[in-house]
Parts: structure tokens; sequence; C-alpha cells
């Protein structure tokens, strides 16, 4: 089933949380909300749920306003973050718990009721915790457990808040790859918030980039990764150097050092803002006349990746940068912790600045 | 010795693990000391008061007690006690209940009025309670005129008692509510909502199991304060022997007639059916 949120606007008293806010959730596919704490995601998920009113604006299921329909006639699976199992209830009875609240004539008997609870049981691989109170589960058995309870109804879509925020990283690792691939199975549309870009891109067949109540980026986990609209998305997904200079004929001016950069923003002489990412940044020879000049502080050789921490000296004094390059590359050149040296960005990405004044 | 330790752990008997090690065990004379306070306390200001009252109650035999609990006047007092008990901790259930529920799940204005307004019975002494419920009630009170006209008796009469026995009886079961409602937040209600219950199937089933304990306790100690209440019902009941007297009552007027045993007698049932 299709979601549709139209022109959504959510403020708790003078805290804007969901600013005119539109959105598209394509049938049967799985969606990240992505975003910092406080960027609305969680508020949105909730009303859609119905959870949570908006101050003005539709939401669409199935291209049907259900704005007015109560949380129990949306036909919404709902995983909270903190799992809201019932602790005084068994497994068993947790799963079982919104077939019996069916009214009479829905309520399928009792029978049917255990065949079926026992299948979602083995669906998410539990069934031998049917006893168990919610006390005694761990936090990766209760979040399948809370994922079980919500499928029984027989959603039309599964909406997920924070899923895996509770979970220690590798039991997350391990469900992340579970949920893909039940999804894979039920082809449910699903909806999920998460804070952590990794989670969203691994995940996600699409992700919707928020910031501050409003949607910065849509877009599949590579395209978002690879074409970031705005500087806020640069910055949020993954970890990135920072470059603030003017912009020139050809490329940009950082402190009196020429970059080169994709002359894609018009308006020569604005003030802009210029993201690398640290594998694209390359370490020179202090010699070479090109690149920011700065001094190597710190090594990290971990594995095959090696990291090197540097800080801006002349203009950029007191800038911090960070480059990864692979152990072999690093091992053959002949840089020491303290040396002066220039670093040259191999692609640069550069926003106005007044693009990221608002936002970042 | 790791494999002790971790079925220690495992027995959640963290005490047993922190008394097996010296370098964790308490000095033995401090325990001592800390036990003996406690105990101490316990018996000279709880126990020995209850046994005065049973020996004394029994002092001149079980004739006397039998007579001082079966006489005319005490059965009265008994079934009226128990009668403002049975009105007055149902009411206090359900609006602790509602008021628990109102507070820790909703935003309204006024919240923290209803709050204050929950404490005020601990904050205002029994006997000024019972004095306001006069003001309104008595002939010379407000609505005292209207009252006598549709030939309506509250002070000096059941209703009355009723009326202060709530009052000081209110913030019992809300307040050992609340604390615990606002702790377990709303999300298993909204859950519930979300798998397709009703709202008074989330109470039963979801609401009402979680409070359970603490309901209960807040009912015990509603219905202790309600039959044990002196001050309040003192003021408005007016002490027509017979007809207007608690147990409290009777077991003061008994004392201060000097009679004892009697008044012992009446005391000792009394705190059997309070809890």
């Amino acid at each position: 089933m299709s979601i549709q949120v139209q022109n959504i606007h959510k403020a708790f008293g003078h805290f804007v949380a969901l600013d005119d806010l539109s959105l598209d959730f394509p049938s049967g596919e799985l969606v990240a909300l992505l975003g910092p704490s406080g960027c609305g995601k969680t508020t949105l998920l909730r009303v859609i749920a119905g959870l949570e009113q908006a101050d003005s604006g539709k939401v669409l299921l199935d291209g049907e306003d259900a704005s007015d329909t109560h949380v129990r006639e949306r036909q919404v699976g709902f995983v909270f973050q903190h799992y809201a199992l019932f602790r005084h209830m068994t497994v068993f009875d947790n799963v079982a718990f919104g077939l019996r609240m069916k009214p009479r004539q829905e309520r399928p008997s009792e029978a049917e009721i255990k065949r079926k609870v026992h299948e979602l049981l083995q669906l998410v691989q539990l069934d031998w915790l049917a006893d168990r109170f919610p006390a005694q589960l761990s936090g990766g058995q209760r979040q399948r457990i809370a994922l079980a309870r919500a499928l029984a109804v027989e959603p039309r879509v599964l909406l997920l808040d924070e899923p895996f925020g509770a979970l220690d990283a590798k039991v997350r690792k391990e469900l992340r790859r579970w949920l893909r691939r039940l999804h894979d199975e039920l082809h449910i549309t699903s909806i999920f918030v998460t804070h952590d870009q990794e989670e969203a891109l691994e995940v996600a067949d699409r992700v919707v980039l928020m910031n501050h109540g409003m949607v910065e980026q849509i877009g599949t986990p590579d395209e978002v990764y690879r074409h970031p609209a705005t500087s806020f998305v640069y910055g949020f997904l993954g970890s990135a150097n920072r470059f603030e200079g003017r912009r020139t004929a050809g490329g940009i001016d950082v402190g009196g050092t020429r970059l080169a950069a994709q002359a894609d923003h018009a308006g020569e002489d604005s003030e802009v803002v210029a993201f690398v990412r640290p594998h694209e940044l390359e370490i020179r020879l202090e010699q070479q006349d090109a690149g920011i000049p700065a001094r190597i502080t710190r090594v990290l050789s971990v594995g095959a990746l090696t990291r090197v921490e540097l800080e801006g000296s002349g203009s950029q004094d007191g800038q911090h940068y960070d480059v990864e390059l692979p152990y072999e590359t690093w091992h053959a050149q002949t840089f020491t912790a303290g040396q002066q040296v220039r670093l040259q960005p191999r692609a640069l990405r550069v926003f106005t600045h007044n693009e990221t004044a608002g936002r970042a | 010795m790791s494999a002790t330790v971790s079925n220690l752990y495992a027995q959640h008997d963290r005490a047993a693990l922190l008394e097996s090690r010296q370098a964790t065990r308490e000095n033995p004379w401090v325990k001592a000391g800390i036990l003996v306070a406690a105990l101490g306390f316990f018996a000279v200001f709880l126990l020995l008061p209850l046994a005065v009252v049973f020996v004394e109650a029994l002092a001149k035999g079980w004739g006397t007690y039998l007579e001082a609990l079966t006489e005319p006047d005490a059965r009265s007092a008994i079934w009226l006690t128990l009668s403002a008990a049975a009105i007055s901790v149902p009411l206090n259930l359900v609006f602790g209940v509602a008021a628990a529920w109102a507070i820790t799940r909703f935003e309204f204005r006024g919240k923290q009025l209803l709050i204050t307004l929950i404490d005020l019975p601990f904050s205002v002494s029994p006997v000024v309670a019972g004095l306001v419920y006069v003001l309104v009630f008595s002939n010379h009170g407000w609505f005292g005129p209207w009252l006598s006209e549709h030939d309506i008796k509250i002070i000096f009469a059941i209703p009355g008692i009723v009326l202060a026995t709530v009052f000081v009886t209110v913030p019992f079961i809300a307040r050992e509510l609340i604390p615990l409602m606002q702790a377990q937040g709303r999300e298993e209600e909204e859950a519930a909502v979300v798998l397709g219950a009703r709202g008074w199937q989330v109470f039963w089933h979801v609401t009402l199991p979680n409070i359970r304990w603490a309901l209960l306790y807040g009912v015990i100690l509603s219905n202790a304060r309600a039959m044990g209440e002196f001050g309040a019902v003192s003021v408005v009941s007016g002490h027509i022997r017979g007809e207007t007297n608690t147990l409290p009552l009777h077991v003061e007027i008994l004392y201060n007639e000097y009679n004892f045993a009697a008044a012992f007698a009446v005391a000792r049932c009394w705190p059997c059916w309070r809890s």
C-alpha cells in the first residue's frame, strides 16, 4: 500500500517539528527516514500511524485521506523504539494480543490464533520462547517479538521507530540483515526511522534525509551518497572535510590557495563551502605549489586503511582535516608525523553559503 | 572461583556475593548496630503499643471483651465505620484511577491545579476540613436553609461522615498511581491501540495489570485511613451515641468514661479490619 503525506505541519509550542512537509512512499518499498535527533522524523512516523495529530495537512493511505481515521482503523503495524511489549503477558500472549482484541465477528477461533501466533514466531525464529515473559528476553529477541506482534494483525504498512537504536553493535548488524530479508519475503510497505546513516544506507531501498522538519533529499542509498543535494546531506552521510572560501573562475579560492572544482553553481566571487571525503583528499609534498598547507599530527594504521589527521597551517590555521588511504599507499610514501604537507582534493563538492546558512 | 562468582550472579544473589568476600563484607559491628536500631525502634514504638492494646482488652476476661463488642452502641459504631469505608473507598478508587490517568496521559489546562487539589487533604488539618463542611452544610451554613427546607440532613448525620471521610482519603490512590504511571509511560497503551484495542480493552488488558499492585496498596492505605479517621469525622458527627459515632469516636468516649477494658477491646478489633 502506498503512503502519501501532503503539506504536513506540526508544532509543539514554539518548536516546529514538521514544516509543510510532503512525501510519497511507493508501495512495497523499505524506506528510511534519516536525520539528526530532533529533525522531526519520529513525529512524521507517528503522524502517519495516527498516534500524533498534524496541525494541518493530509495523510493518504492507498490514495484515501486517512487524516481523520482512528489509529485502530488505519491497519498499521508500529514497532516502538523500546519495543513496548506488554510486560505482564507471555511472548505468546503479546503476539496474540491484536487478534484477541478484534470484534467478536472478526475474531479468529483460539485454535486459529494459536496456529497463527506460532507461524509468526517461526517467522522471527523465536518459537521456542513462546512461554517466556519480555523481561526474560534479550534486546534483539524483544525487537523480533515486537515485530511479530505488529505483523499479527496483517498491517498494510509497517512503521518502525529506531528499530535497532537500543541494541549493541553486533546484534544490530545481524538484525539489519534479517529485517532486509524479511522485507524481501513479505514486501510490505515499510518505513523506519534512524539517525544512523550506515543503517539507512545498508537496509533501505530509498532514503529520505530530514533536517529541521524539512526534507533535504530523497533517493536510493547510492544516489544520496554520491550526489548529495545539500551541504547538510553531504555532512550527514559520512565524514567530510570542510573548506570555506570564495568562488573563482573554474574553482574556489581557500585562503589564497586555488582549488579546482566543477563550476556547477553560478555566481562568481560569492562565499561558498566545499566538502571532500577523507578518501578523496591527497597528501602531497610541501614543495609542490598547489594545495592547502597542513601539518600531519597523527597517523592511525588499523587494518587495510590508514587514517591521517592533519592540522591546517598558514591561512587555514586551526582547521582539522582527515585523510584516508590504503595502507600500502601510505607505506610507499615517506611522510611522517609533524611534517608540513599540502592537501589536494580529487573531488570537491561546492555549495553556496546561503544554502547552508539556514540549515546546517 | 570465577565459576562460583558467575553462578552467584545467575541467581541474582548480589547480597550473597558481597558477603562471600572479605573485601566487600561490612564490619559485623556495623551490621549488628543497624539491625538492633531498626528492630528496637519497631519493637518499642509499634509492637509494644499493640501488645498493650491486646493485654488491656483482655484484662477483665473474655466476657467483658465480648460484651464491649456486642453492646448496641459498639455495633452501631462498627456498622457506621464499615459503611463509611464501603462508600468512600470505591469512590476514591474510581476517582483516583481517573485522576492518575488524566494527569499522566493527557496534557490539559489546569493539570497543575488538579495535582495541587489532590494533595490538598494532606496539607489541610482534618479538623479544619470538618469545620469547612460544617460551615457549608450546617443549619447556619451556606446551604443550611435550603437543606432544612428539603429535610436533608448532612451535618451530624451519616452523609456528613461519609463526606469527611472521602475528603481525607482522596490523595491515597491517586498519589500511589501517578509516579508509577509516569514511570511506565504510555508506550504500551499506544501499542495496544495500534493493535486495534478499544479504550476499555486497553484499560482492562494493559493499564490495569500494570498498576494492580500500586492500586491494591492505595486501596489498603485509603481503607485504613477511612476507618481510622478521627479529626474530620469528629467535627461533623456530633457524637450521637448509637447513631453518628464511628469506631474511633466510640473508643474515645469509652476511654473518657474510664472504661479502659471496653475501649481497648473495641480498639483491638478494629486494626483487624483495617488491613
